[in-house]
């Protein structure tokens, strides 16, 4: 079988996982701050693990995308840690709080001046915006087959075949590659990463190239920013929690009272 | 005059739920400017669906039918939409956000140069420029942000249950016909298969036992199992839940997910085991009327929103529990 060529394009966030306390809103600002540590979005993650499953089974090579004002590739290179063989970050202080539109055009301009691929992944939505639309532009702007919320994805015959998801089960799907697939998190979390090698990549020496917006012939123009009017805290889901003590015996049978109240 | 149109979907020859409370959205849009709304649909046979959104209220109701459009296939209902855009040319495009819409929306976008916002919770018209303004939770739900977008039409999708129906009554409207540009050699995405499989809808559940990251394996969804026939002793719907990880971990189908990319649910009583509670798992079960939280980390996010805390070892307090339960019973 003829060895595969991937592009995973990975948005770098603060973790989604952060505990309520340490969101809170600059409504002047209009920006969402969030004081936790700055993580690759869970969906993209996702299509990561995706991505390394077929390099393991045909080969390949596997090439991750990371655009921003700017990137962190200590956080990035956890990519490389998992399997990934090139991480390019597309770094510009025009790349801030671009709208879907304009992140697409700069990614396909990328990709275009990577040349050779089979297939585009990317995460279903990012775990900031929760937009759900980077990938599927990306795939019109070139013009490619696009095929979402993939659980499950092989190769076969210079096809791609995926199990997408469907709301009574799955449809599976083929298209001619090079295709985009958006993927979602039934495909399974991204594999573990020993302590050392992520060490060993963090130490690593090699240099990660970084493009800006003027190497991939993008102009100001087609670089808008997100039209935010307002931007508010949610009402306030906090409830007043009675916590049920006492031996384990003594919880469940206050437990199973309650469960009895509520009948 | 077309300032608001609307993709209505067919079920089983009718109108779905959420078309219908499109209807209800296009309906107020239209009124605040001053305009109309009509109605697109698109598949092999959507003559009855059609006759159905006339009461609404609509001007028109577009049909585009065509053998090819049997099942969804998004190749041909992007050129579908692609071509009544041009024709009617609205002012704004509203789908559901529903697989189809969430699909065709970013696509339909990019083909047409517009922009488009997803998921919305509201819509309104700004009184100043006439433009659309797309109200939309971010960041897993930890903000809600307004948007508002150049480019026609403006496009949303819009998300189910945060809009009502209109009522309907003795529309006037018409029904138009318009002819797809379609053939086979459209379509990019080839299906090959449909399977169906036993989906648990939770949505309908009236108690959902639900299991996280905190389970530590596979297995403790079988505990959790044995809670809910415990359960179903004295509840009516009492169903499976699990939180985003789990998935992920493999140890149980995502059709059991709740939160932002599952389901979300507003059960009488939500029981969370060994889920932290993230925020995109929070907002999709927060407005449960009462919820139960068993973790082991008193500090987690999902005691701040619980009605009522247990900080014990699943494994120790739930067979405790079934045989209280049992007892009860």
């Amino acid at each position: 079988m003829t060895e595969i060529r991937i592009i995973v394009c990975a948005k770098q966030i603060p973790d989604p996982e952060a505990p309520l306390s340490d969101v809170s809103v600059d409504a002047e600002k209009m920006e969402v701050i969030v004081d936790a540590p700055q993580v690759i979005s869970p969906f993209d993650e996702n299509a990561l693990e995706a991505a390394v499953q077929l390099k393991e089974e045909m080969g390949g090579k596997i090439t991750v995308l990371s655009l921003g004002k700017k990137v962190s590739d200590t956080v990035l290179r956890k990519t490389l840690a998992a399997g990934a063989d090139e991480l390019i970050l597309l770094e510009d202080d025009q790349f801030e709080k671009l709208d879907s539109h304009s992140t697409a055009t700069a990614l396909a301009g990328a990709i275009q001046k990577i040349g050779d691929y089979d297939l585009i992944l990317t995460g279903r939505q990012a775990g900031d915006w929760d937009s759900g639309q980077v990938g599927l532009i990306l795939g019109e702007m070139l013009a490619l087959p696009c095929i979402s919320l993939a659980r499950d994805i092989s190769v076969e015959d210079g096809n791609v075949v995926v199990k997408k998801s469907i709301p009574v089960g799955y449809e599976r799907v083929k298209a001619k590659m090079p295709a985009l697939v958006t993927v979602s998190n039934e495909v399974g979390e991204l594999r573990y990463i020993s302590r050392t090698k992520m060490l060993k990549m963090m130490r690593g020496s090699r240099s990660i190239p970084s493009w800006s917006a003027g190497d991939l012939n993008v102009t100001p123009e087609a670089l808008q920013k997100m039209g935010i009017a307002e931007l508010s805290s949610p009402p306030d889901m906090g409830r007043d929690c009675q916590f049920i003590e006492g031996s384990s015996d003594e919880q469940a049978e206050k437990l199973a009272a309650v469960f009895q109240a509520l009948r | 005059m077309n300032d608001v149109l609307i993709l209505g979907e067919v079920k089983a020859g009718s109108l779905d739920l959420k078309t219908l409370e499109l209807l209800g959205a296009g309906k107020k849009l239209a009124g605040d400017l001053g305009g109309e709304f009509s109605v697109v649909l698109i598949g092999d046979t959507v003559s009855g669906a059609a006759d159905e959104a006339l009461p609404y209220g609509p001007a028109k109701v577009y049909k585009l039918e065509h053998p090819l459009l049997q099942g969804f296939k998004a190749d041909l209902w992007l050129a579908c939409l692609e071509q009544a855009c041009g024709e009617i040319n609205p002012k704004i495009l509203l789908m559901s956000h529903s697989f189809i819409g969430m699909e065709l929306g970013p696509r339909l976008a990019c083909r047409l140069n517009t922009r488009l916002t997803t998921d919305c919770i509201d819509l309104a018209i700004d009184p100043k420029d006439g433009l659309l303004l797309r109200t939309k939770p971010v960041s897993g739900g930890n903000a809600i942000s307004v948007f508002k977008c150049p480019g026609e039409p403006q496009l949303a999708t819009v998300r189910g249950k945060v809009f009502e129906s209109p009522e309907a009554a003795d529309g006037k409207g018409e029904i138009v016909e318009m002819v797809p540009h379609i053939d086979e050699s459209m379509i990019k995405v080839e299906s090959l298969e449909i399977v169906k499989e036993e989906i648990v809808a939770l949505d309908k559940a009236d108690v959902v036992v639900s299991g996280g990251a905190g389970l530590g394996e596979e297995d403790g969804f079988e505990l959790l199992e044995e809670l809910r026939e415990a359960l179903s002793k004295s509840f009516g719907n009492v169903m499976i839940g699990c939180s985003r990880v789990a998935v992920d971990k493999g140890w149980i189908s995502s059709d059991h997910q709740v939160g932002l990319t599952g389901t979300m649910i507003s059960p009488d009583i939500y029981v969370a085991v060994g889920i932290s509670g993230a925020i995109q798992h929070l907002v999709g079960m927060v407005h449960a009327k009462k919820i139960i939280a068993i973790n082991t980390d008193p500090g987690c996010n999902m005691f701040k929103v619980a009605d009522y805390g247990v900080v014990e070892d699943y494994e120790e307090i739930i067979p405790a529990l079934i045989e209280k339960l049992e007892e009860l019973s």
